[in-house]
């Protein structure tokens, strides 16, 4: 068909747009970039001389690397249960009926619109009021809260796209239960097991509202590290932190892109 | 042999996970029925003055801020997410499909604390904006983006903007093309197509982002605390600052239990918006 000026001029427009938006969406990451080899010790623009300086201060203090091990430790932790829990519950979900099902779906899914802080301050009251000390497992099971709904619903549309008929033929050959599970069912499922386990662990690692409530000095998570920095410290460290931070995310982004096609996992094909 | 093998395994860890929520929840009510004692962590006797205090003008002057920002962080996040998800699903190139795909979706993997701060540098009086426009010679002195609700709803946008071009995406890429293409055979024009068909079949898309967008801002702490810097003063921040500053978690928690009445009272009228839409459309 041949195009007429209005198509033109809509193609024309929309690239302009299009490529406006990515630019906004890029845009603070570009600049902190900047930032980062800025070798004054106030933000501006433009820098009049460069270095590595903030860089090499990121090792001098000692709060980013101990939020890293914590961050890393809680991700971890926290994901695996969340996995283990999730995925359960999503099978569970999938299968069986029984009472209380809907309110025990109802309560599990409630952390999609209860805000962080609220869950945050819920969970502080309670360890107070059972006189729990601030540990690590407390930060670990607020972050299983806040990403168990996200590992139920990728498992869950993994088992709704699931061909029972492996199962069923297992069955018939005599597999017992258990036998089907392993041999049958987990591994079919296993895409959405990575996938969901994944984004537990990227959500949990980046979780900063709801941590700050229960977090003290040695069980600070990075995010509250980075938070607490920039309320006392106005120099660009915390650019060069976010720069690292940026591509290490990213990488992860990309590599799971590679693996699993984002497009199919999001459901946007 | 039972006839539900595994299910008493695999319920019981969300079970757990479950008591331990409706626990949580059940602390913030009773602590929002108990009275503050100040200088201690305890609460008192139970009352319903949190509630009472609730009426000051600080507290309605918050929420109503809260409002406004999630009011205009939906409405500009919707009008920029969509064309990104329309380009997004209807780009030619899967190369360019992804781009765009992995371009939006960046920034939910960033957190927020990453995200704000790095809009900080962007938006302050000698941030990126403010040096550009001076270099331009468009202005002499800096615009105020700092400290202001313009500043905290441009990086809410840039917050809410991957769950939107995900939600409005996966609207987008279930119409059936051929819709369209019926439309385009009799006689419609592009723009014609994208308003008549397009855009009204896409509109549960939208209307599930824009109320997750809203939840979402609503929910924001880190944004509006370190770029509203205090004279933007939301229901989350507000929460924090009762609770660590006065250590009034009675009050803290009431706060928190009408913000969160307040976020599901709107959600509910989403939805029952969306069922009236789709009950129209199937008209």
């Amino acid at each position: 068909m041949k195009k007429t000026l209005l198509d033109h001029v809509l193609d024309w427009s929309g690239r302009i747009v299009l490529t406006a938006i990515l630019g906004f969406v890029l845009l603070p990451f570009v600049v902190v970039a900047i930032a980062s080899f800025n070798d004054g010790a106030i933000l501006s623009f433009p820098p009049k001389a460069w270095s590595l300086r903030w860089y090499a201060n990121i090792f001098e203090y000692r709060d980013f690397g101990e939020g890293l091990v914590n961050s890393l430790k809680v991700a971890g932790l926290g994901a695996t249960i969340a996995l283990i829990a999730g995925a359960g519950f999503a099978y569970v979900l999938d299968r069986y009926d029984f009472a209380l099902k809907g309110v025990l779906n109802g309560v599990l899914m409630s952390p999609l619109i209860i805000p962080n802080f609220t869950i945050g301050l819920g969970l502080l009251i309670l360890s107070a009021a059972a006189a729990l000390p601030r540990s690590l497992w407390l930060v670990v099971t607020v972050h299983v809260i806040i990403v168990l709904p996200f590992v139920v619903r990728s498992v869950y549309v993994s088992l709704r796209n699931f061909e029972r008929r492996y199962e069923q033929a297992a069955e018939s050959l005599g597999g017992t239960p258990g036998h089907v599970l392993l041999t049958i069912t987990l591994p079919l499922l296993l895409p959405g097991l990575v996938s969901g386990a994944l984004f537990a662990a990227i959500l949990s690692f980046n979780e900063f509202t709801a941590s700050l409530f229960v977090v003290n000095q040695s069980t600070q998570t990075l995010p509250v590290a980075m938070y607490n920095y920039v309320r006392e410290y106005a120099d660009p460290t915390l650019a060069a932190v976010s720069v690292l931070y940026v591509l290490v995310v990213a990488g992860a982004l990309l590599l799971v892109h590679k693996i699993f096609r984002l497009e199919k996992v999001l459901n946007v094909e | 042999m039972s006839k539900r093998p595994f299910l008493g395994w695999f319920a019981s860890p969300s079970i757990l996970i479950a008591v331990a929520i409706a626990a949580s929840f059940l602390a913030i009510v009773q602590y929002s029925l108990r009275a503050y004692v100040p200088g201690s962590l305890d609460p008192g006797g139970y009352t319903l003055d949190n509630f009472t205090t609730l009426w000051k003008a600080v507290y309605g002057q918050a929420f109503l801020t809260t409002v406004l920002l999630c009011f205009w962080t939906a409405l500009f996040t919707l009008l920029i997410g969509y064309p990104l998800a329309y380009a997004m699903v209807r780009a030619k190139s899967a190369a360019l499909r992804s781009a765009i795909l992995l371009i939006s979706l960046t920034p939910l993997f960033l957190g927020e604390i990453v995200r704000t701060y790095s809009w900080m540098i962007v938006l302050g009086n000698r941030g990126f904006v403010n040096a550009v426009l001076m270099q331009l010679g468009l202005i002499d002195r800096p615009i105020s983006f700092m400290f202001t609700m313009t500043g905290v709803v441009i990086a809410l946008v840039h917050f809410t903007l991957p769950i939107v071009v995900v939600m409005v995406a996966a609207a987008l890429s279930h119409i059936d093309r051929n819709l369209e293409r019926a439309a385009t055979s009799l006689g419609a024009g592009r723009i014609r197509n994208f308003l008549t068909v397009t855009l009204p079949l896409s509109i549960p898309g939208i209307v599930a982002a824009t109320s997750t967008a809203f939840a979402w801002t609503f929910s924001a702490f880190a944004t509006p605390q370190m770029i509203g810097g205090g004279k933007v003063q939301t229901i989350s921040t507000l929460v924090y600052q009762v609770g660590f500053a006065s250590f009034n978690f009675p009050l803290a928690a009431s706060l928190s239990l009408v913000g969160l009445l307040f976020t599901i009272a709107v959600l509910t009228l989403f939805n029952t918006g969306i069922r009236r839409l789709e009950q129209i459309g199937a008209h």
